[in-house]
């Protein structure tokens, strides 16, 4: 019975992605690109890989699916139909995606199985119960704290596509939500429940599921949703809380590690005895700072609608 | 034994449910006839199936997961089919 329902899933997610590359439409594409991700993290959790199943639907299905959004409905507005509506098999990118995935299918299988330490007997010193927050902030500290800067580079870069003039207009499309109607009700409705779900998921991250980037990702979520709604007012580049949230994560993370090797031992070095009061003040940091950039990136460069041509 | 009863007639109906839905977004002529089939029948479905499934939870707390689940899947779904038939009535408009 597990097995049909496996075969389906996989059938499924191979006709999915099938359908995301083939072509008809932008807008089609990026639905089924979701719709692809929402399989992916159905087969991660059935993998037993409960983390990145979070991960794969927060930020592969669900953050990335409204960033895409987005850019279409930007390319929309700016009236490039040309460049919108080209379609059909692009031959290049099919030749080289499909060579990628042979390459790295030939490696898979060429390359010797790697001898890894065996850890299992390590987690208990690191402060948290959870194998994957173990290795995200202790065992592998540097990659996360790379990924927390390159997260912040990113949003740079799309500040960077600003006007001069329109730096201290306020942050993304102006949200047209009537008083009273349904969206500003859902946006009144829903914060309450996504803070404490994602505040929930960062602190349950120590211990079990979640993690940072789960739980900012919701964050970034419910912030979306009360912009949205005009509940929120719209965000400007020049509030000093917003830039002092985007580094807050990196900067704790960065400061903890410069500490651990004043005090004598390595960079990012966390001792067993505290490890559980670090980890916990880097994740609630990171995960402040990854729920702003996110909601940000979302939002997109300052443009000043009203002087646009 | 019986919970497990009460858990597939549940889960079963919630399925038809579904389906029902599925069919109604496939065939109904336009936008509007084609979120009613959607909105009403999957959030049913989504009932009877978190319904069928309550059967099977071992706590308290399973189960205000599960009506949680529902609760939330009902408001979004309510939310956004009412933002689409706006979205859509206003192309309607602009055609004309």
């Amino acid at each position: 019975m597990t097995l049909a329902l496996d075969l389906a899933l996989c059938a499924l997610i191979v006709c999915v992605s099938l359908a995301t590359v083939a072509g008809g439409g932008i807008f089609r594409a990026i639905i089924f690109f979701i719709t692809y991700g929402l399989f992916l993290a159905i087969g991660w959790a059935r993998l037993g890989a409960f983390d990145v199943a979070l991960a794969e639907a927060a930020i592969g299905a669900g953050l990335t699916g409204v960033l895409l959004l987005a850019a279409h409905g930007r390319l929309r507005r700016m009236r490039t139909k040309a460049v919108v509506q080209r379609t059909g098999l692009n031959l290049p990118a099919a030749l080289a995606a499909t060579a990628m995935t042979g390459a790295l299918g030939w490696a898979w299988f060429a390359l010797p199985a790697p001898s890894v330490p065996d850890l299992s007997q390590s987690i208990a010193q690191t402060g948290v119960g959870n194998p994957v927050t173990a290795v995200l902030l202790n065992f592998r500290a540097w990659d996360t704290l790379l990924e927390s800067i390159v997260l912040l580079a990113a949003l740079l870069g799309v500040w960077m596509l600003a006007r001069e003039e329109d730096w201290n207009t306020p942050l993304g499309p102006r949200y047209h939500a009537l008083s009273g109607g349904v969206l500003v009700g859902f946006g009144r409705l829903l914060p309450p429940v996504g803070l404490i779900f994602g505040a929930y998921l960062v602190w349950a991250g120590a211990e079990s599921v979640g993690g940072a980037f789960q739980g900012g990702t919701v964050l970034a979520a419910v912030g979306l949703v009360a912009l949205m709604a005009n509940v929120l007012p719209a965000p400007s580049i020049s509030q000093a809380g917003l830039r002092i949230a985007l580094v807050l994560g990196p900067g704790v993370f960065l400061c903890t590690g410069l500490l651990a090797a004043a005090l004598g031992s390595d960079f990012l070095s966390i001792a067993p005895e505290v490890a559980k009061a670090m980890i916990l003040t880097i994740e609630i940091a990171l995960s402040i700072s990854i729920a702003v950039t996110l909601a940000l990136l979302v939002l997109g460069p300052p443009v000043d609608t009203q002087g646009a041509p | 034994m019986m919970a497990d009863i009460a858990t597939y007639v549940l889960t079963a109906l919630g399925l038809v449910f579904f389906v029902a839905g599925t069919v109604g977004l496939l065939r109904f002529p336009d936008t509007f006839s084609r979120l009613h089939a959607l909105t009403k029948a999957d959030n049913l479905g989504l009932g009877f199936i978190a319904l069928g499934l309550a059967f099977q939870a071992e706590s308290w707390a399973q189960l205000a997961m599960l009506a949680l689940i529902w609760a939330l899947a009902l408001l979004a779904a309510g939310t956004v089919a009412q933002l689409v038939a706006r979205a859509a009535l206003a192309g309607l408009q602009e055609d004309e």
